[in-house]
């Protein structure tokens, strides 16, 4: 039986932006489990500084290709804070409908474009366009579903354009509301026939007690703002989001990383569904345990699941948002900002987990301190660890380089990486 | 994807085209993902070899290089000379690989020291001034944005599979807006760049209500001169226009001879 095993890739694909994966494993013996983040910084926490408080979601919200919104609204959410600016009931509701689509966008694009390759044996989702059409065309029917949505609630799918402190710049036209409400119903079956493909792939058996950050719903499963919860039994204010995250730097990563209770812990769909398993829509939890995902589940691979079982809550609890929003008849789009000197935070769930935006503004409502923590930054000490287990596991099976690469890749992926975020 | 190109009847080569990222946040490459309604059909112009966010598969054999993000790391500058040696015609890939985008706001500041200092403490930390592509290769092609518009990129892309010359708006977004019948933004109280910014985007921000941030470049004859006496009739001081003008680099010669005040920040260096 072959006992070692060299494993080394070099800017790992299919996940945005760059790491590596070094494994050495010598007659069964791990001798080296390595998760890398080489990704260039780019200082978005000293370019804010000196600058207009509205240049904080502007600019920030840059930090991210695939969740621009979640960013922008953490980042929005921290400056009202700071200057004691509550958001509308309809503004809130619009906000959460439009960070509802960024997630079912980001989750689709993950997983067909990038997790479901590896399930189904090729390199990328270009050859599932001959091989599985359907497959692709129900992927993409879903991702223009969220990002038409996007386009229409925050004026652009990347980069929002009407998404503005104290509120919206436009509102859409209740006609357009309309409209995506019809698709969002004419998407149920697109979702659950998902759930019928990823019930066919094989999820990876490996499993690690790990402990699971989130924020932490009360009546509703949690997308923005509220306290903090952890699996092991921590739970803080928003506000004291630094005490939750302990950001430190290690050698081999450009990124900051975190610690909690032990010495890693995890965010994203897991970690939320873990957490907040009650609060999530009752047909989503019903093709949860259909997947057999049932919380608290230490298999990082489940991830993929999670996010599945989140497309189908965020789509439900759309149609609950648009129904709200076309009951009642449109109040002002925004309402005026006060600049303050003040510092303030927000917290909100992007796709791949918590992130949290913080500003220190002076009395001219200029940022004089920034301070960003990105999910991925945060999950980023649990792969490395996951990925050293995983390797402890397979070291005295015999597997082939290939197939141990392959389930480490499969890890990484899982976690939906963000790597130039989580360093920004 | 198989099948002959054609055009007119006549037959095409389908061009091997790379993606590939320096500094940024990657959002202009998924804005191709992000065009699902004709991503398929776009895909079968093209022969995608390199794409790391979306494939496996990797080749050095390319006829077009995509390359997003601008350069602030030494080792980029050798992955950018590599890129250009393996690709005959080299595109820069929005903001950030055309002007540095919001990435270079962070050479506002004297002191790299302070900077790295600012995010990192004392973990030492590679990083230095950022640049545009062009700083250190050979451009052959940009497409502006931050982000891209989709649109444009694949009548773009279009255009060099056919041979065809490739032309930029070269008036500014404010006639683009304009022709969306929007009001404009200066009567609703906001300051806009809309006057002096390249078009081509269709006036995306401001048909949104919400003011041109110059993330395109200046239009082929900006009148930097004329955008600060209309910021200034409504209301908006100098400090205004250069916070707008500074954010993508793009207007970093203008605020080098227009306003050389801009050259750096007032922002006072810590000692540490």
């Amino acid at each position: 039986m072959k006992l070692s095993c060299e494993v080394n890739v070099h800017h790992l694909t299919r996940v945005e932006g760059h790491g590596n994966i070094k494994i050495s494993i010598k007659n069964g013996v791990v001798k080296k489990a390595q998760w890398e983040v080489v990704e260039t910084p780019r200082f978005f926490e000293a370019m804010l500084v000196g600058k207009h408080w509205e240049n904080a979601p502007y600019i920030s919200g840059r930090i991210c290709g695939i969740c621009s919104i979640g960013h922008t609204l953490a980042s929005i959410r921290a400056v009202e804070n700071a200057f004691g600016i509550t958001p509308s009931p309809q503004t809130a509701a619009l906000r959460l409908l439009l960070k509802h689509m960024e997630t079912l966008q980001s989750h689709i694009l993950h997983l067909y474009f990038l997790a479901a390759p590896d399930f189904l044996g090729t390199g990328s989702v270009l050859p599932l366009a001959k091989t599985h059409p359907e497959v692709v065309q129900r992927a993409l029917r879903l991702k223009l579903l969220a990002n038409d949505a996007c386009d229409i609630i925050g004026g652009r799918r990347l980069h929002p354009t009407r998404t503005v402190v104290g509120g919206f710049t436009m509102l859409p036209e209740k006609g357009q509301l309309e409209k995506i409400r019809q698709r969002l119903m004419a998407s149920v079956p697109d979702l659950l026939a998902s759930a019928e493909l990823f019930k066919t792939f094989t999820i990876p058996d490996f499993s690690r007690e790990t402990e699971f950050v989130s924020l932490k719903g009360d009546t509703r499963y949690p997308f923005i703002g509220g306290g903090l919860v952890s699996t092991d039994g921590v739970l803080k204010k928003e506000h004291e989001y630094r005490a939750m995250t302990n950001e430190y730097c290690a050698e081999g990563f450009t990124s900051k990383l975190s610690k909690l209770s032990r010495a890693s812990f995890a965010v994203g769909a897991l970690a939320r569904l873990n957490n907040n398993f009650p609060q999530l829509h009752p047909a989503a939890r019903e093709i949860s345990e259909s997947l057999g995902l049932i919380p608290t589940n230490h298999n990082p691979y489940m991830a993929n699941v999670a996010q599945l079982v989140e497309c189908v809550h965020v789509v439900l609890d759309s149609l609950r948002l648009i129904d709200t929003l076309l009951g009642s008849p449109w109040q002002e789009p925004r309402q005026p900002v006060h600049a303050k000197k003040g510092e303030g935070v927000g917290a909100v769930e992007v796709p791949r987990g918590i992130l949290y935006h913080y500003y220190k503004f002076d009395k001219n409502g200029k940022v004089s301190k920034a301070d960003c923590v990105i999910p991925t930054s945060q999950n980023h000490a649990n792969i490395l660890h996951d990925i050293e287990a995983l390797a402890g596991q397979y070291a005295k099976t015999g597997k082939k380089d290939r197939e141990i690469e392959l389930l480490a890749e499969m890890l990484v992926r899982a976690y939906d990486p963000c790597i130039s975020c989580s360093v920004h | 994807m198989s099948g002959q190109l054609s055009y007119l009847g006549v037959p095409l080569t389908r061009p091997k085209v790379g993606f590939f990222e320096l500094s940024s946040c990657e959002g202009c490459q998924l804005q191709l993902l992000n065009n699902e309604a004709t991503l398929l059909d776009f895909l079968n112009l093209v022969e995608i070899v390199n794409f790391r966010e979306g494939m496996s598969e990797r080749s050095d054999t390319y006829d077009i290089a995509f390359v997003e993000g601008s350069v602030t790391r030494q080792d980029e500058i050798t992955r950018l000379t590599e890129i250009r040696k393996n690709a005959k015609i080299l595109v820069a890939l929005g903001s950030c690989a055309c002007f540095g985008g919001v990435n270079q706001l962070k050479n506002r500041f004297r002191d790299l020291e302070w900077v790295k200092k600012e995010v990192y403490g004392d973990f030492p930390i590679d990083t230095m001034e950022v640049h545009p592509l062009a700083d250190f290769v050979q451009v052959d092609l940009s497409i502006f944005g931050c982000p891209i518009k989709k649109e444009e990129v694949e009548r773009i892309v279009t255009d060099l599979v056919l041979g065809k010359a490739v032309h930029h708006p070269e008036y500014p977004v404010c006639v683009e807006c304009k022709a969306n019948q929007n009001i404009c933004l200066f009567e609703l109280g906001e300051p806009c760049l809309g006057p002096v910014t390249r078009a081509g985007c269709d006036a995306w921000c401001t048909s949104n209500r919400r003011g041109c941030w110059g993330c395109r470049g200046p239009a082929e004859a900006a009148n930097l001169k004329q955008l600060e006496e209309i910021m200034h009739t409504y209301g908006f001081n100098k400090e205004a226009v250069i916070d707008r003008l500074e954010c993508f680099g793009g207007f970093a010669s203008y605020a080098h001879t227009t306003l050389p005040q801009n050259k750096k920040t007032p922002i006072k260096r810590k000692k540490s």
